[in-house]
């Protein structure tokens, strides 16, 4: 149980700003669209990874809590 | 033969139901049971199980699901859906109707490709010999063209909004899809296998099939074979049996692509002796995806043919994800650079690292499908990138034929 960065990949015009603000687990690509860590995200940068959703002009930046595996069928089971 | 016929034209309601007779009245439980049992994987690309996807999709139904039978065939080199759906409509509206009965949905939609002219033709007659009640509930919708527009999200955009570009997942169609409903998206060829072993059992299905392989399923032969088509297999066959339904090989090949052009690439001689089938095909970091195998003539340069096929792939992405619109793009660039042997430094490192870059950052699975086809070029092509990056090409061509007048 943790919690990830999730992009709406269709909404992220590559503004830029979350790899501004969370450089540890954002950076940017050759034409400026984020490429995140994988897994979650570590207790002490959990804050700026808020700010980051906060930041991000098109909505496309969430935080969203993880069950176990999250599969091909399978759902989130809070 | 199950799937193709030898005949002509469409099979008509009579001779469907004299060969296989009537569609058996299972319930629910005991069909998606039987369904399960049997193994069937999906035939769309993923493969997933059949059973398991029809499970979920029954368990939130709650009686006002939809099903969408998928024969939007985007794929250049599968021909199978169409072939399947002109030549045994019954059969796959018998799946789709299966399909229904076991997932509780009411509505079914038959999504088909508008350029497959004889399939839609067949369906439409098809569903007019079939019962008012039958005939009321389902409708077929015919696809726009594009090598993304048979992608679920896709299709159940299509249907609810006129728009055939993916969306963004979750929610996936089998959680909300058309009008909002819990939607099954099932591939042609899925339906029409699952409507054989509703009929004949699991039992039937698990009897075919070579080594540990079960069941049967389509491939589309093409390339350097002599006789390109359609072949039934039973799975676990292997490339030189799919080689030897279509009339044996034609001259030299050195490589196959299997799956279709989000497949992969693999070395003629290493995989004569693979076996067909997902599980065996996976093992070898292959995928039977929508059971494409494309054999390339030796004097075909691998790298202009790769060059080719992701030209098309970045044609066709629906432009909505950054990483997919240019990072495609990007990769084909420098590919038909290095194909025509005027690369720029660093281009084979920028089509390694860039392939790395756009799996997983797309909303659907495009850039994936297209990373894994460049992937495997350039391990099946390895020599050959290497020499074009030095402005040479090792493939010898064989001399021009001319005509003698």
């Amino acid at each position: 149980m943790g919690e990830v960065l999730q992009i709406d990949r269709i909404r992220c015009d590559g503004h830029g700003l979350c790899a501004e603000l969370l450089p540890e687990l954002i950076s940017l690509d050759d034409w400026g669209y984020p490429i995140i860590k994988p897994g979650n995200i570590p207790p002490s940068v959990l804050e700026h990874a808020r700010r980051a959703v906060d930041a991000c002009p098109v909505l496309a930046l969430r935080l969203i809590r993880t069950a176990a595996l999250v599969g091909e069928l399978t759902v989130h089971n809070p | 033969m199950e799937l193709i016929a030898r005949a002509a034209g469409a099979e008509r309601l009579p001779a469907h139901l004299l060969r296989l007779g009537p569609m058996p009245a299972l319930p629910s439980g005991a069909l998606i049971a039987e369904l399960e049992a049997s193994g069937l994987l999906g035939r769309g690309g993923g493969g997933f199980p059949v059973g398991r996807k029809w499970r979920a999709v029954a368990e939130r139904a709650a009686g006002g699901a939809v099903v969408l039978a998928n024969g939007a065939e985007g794929e250049p080199l599968s021909f199978k859906d169409r072939s399947l759906m002109a030549a045994r409509p019954h059969l796959v509206i018998d799946g789709a109707l299966l399909a229904a009965r076991a997932v509780g949905a009411g509505d079914i939609i038959f999504y088909v490709g508008a350029e497959h002219r004889t399939a839609v033709a067949a369906l439409q007659q098809a569903l007019a010999e079939r019962p008012r009640d039958v005939r009321g509930r389902a409708r077929i919708v015919t696809a726009p063209a594009g090598y993304v527009s048979g992608e679920e999200s896709a299709a159940v955009h299509y249907v609810n909004a006129g728009d055939a570009r993916p969306t963004a997942t979750p929610p996936r169609p089998f959680e909300r899809g058309v009008g909002g409903r819990p939607t099954l998206v099932q591939n042609v060829e899925s339906l029409a296998l699952a409507a054989l072993i509703a009929r004949r059992g699991h039992a039937w299905y698990q009897g075919l099939g070579h080594g540990r392989a079960r069941g049967i399923g389509l491939l589309t032969v093409s390339g350097a074979v002599n006789r390109a088509g359609v072949h039934e297999i039973e799975l676990g066959a292997t490339l030189s049996d799919a080689a030897a339904a279509a009339g044996g090989l034609r001259g030299n090949v050195r490589a196959v692509l299997l799956g279709g052009y989000f497949g992969g690439w693999a070395d003629l001689y290493e995989q004569w002796g693979l076996p067909l089938d997902a599980a065996s095909m996976r093992a070898r970091g292959l995928a039977l995806g929508c059971g494409v195998v494309h054999f390339l003539p030796s004097d075909t340069c691998g790298v202009a043919a790769t060059a080719r096929f992701m030209t098309y792939l970045a044609s066709q992405s629906a432009r909505q994800c950054g990483p997919c619109v240019f990072g495609l793009s990007a990769i084909a660039g420098a590919t038909q650079r290095l194909a025509a042997q005027s690369p720029q430094p660093g281009d084979l490192d920028r089509i390694l690292r860039w392939s790395g870059q756009v799996t997983g950052r797309g909303a659907c699975h495009h850039p994936d499908g297209a990373a894994t086809l460049m992937h495997s070029a350039l391990q099946v092509f390895a020599d050959d990138f290497a020499a074009h990056q030095h402005r040479r090409c090792l493939t010898i061509s064989e001399p021009a034929r001319v005509a003698v007048a």
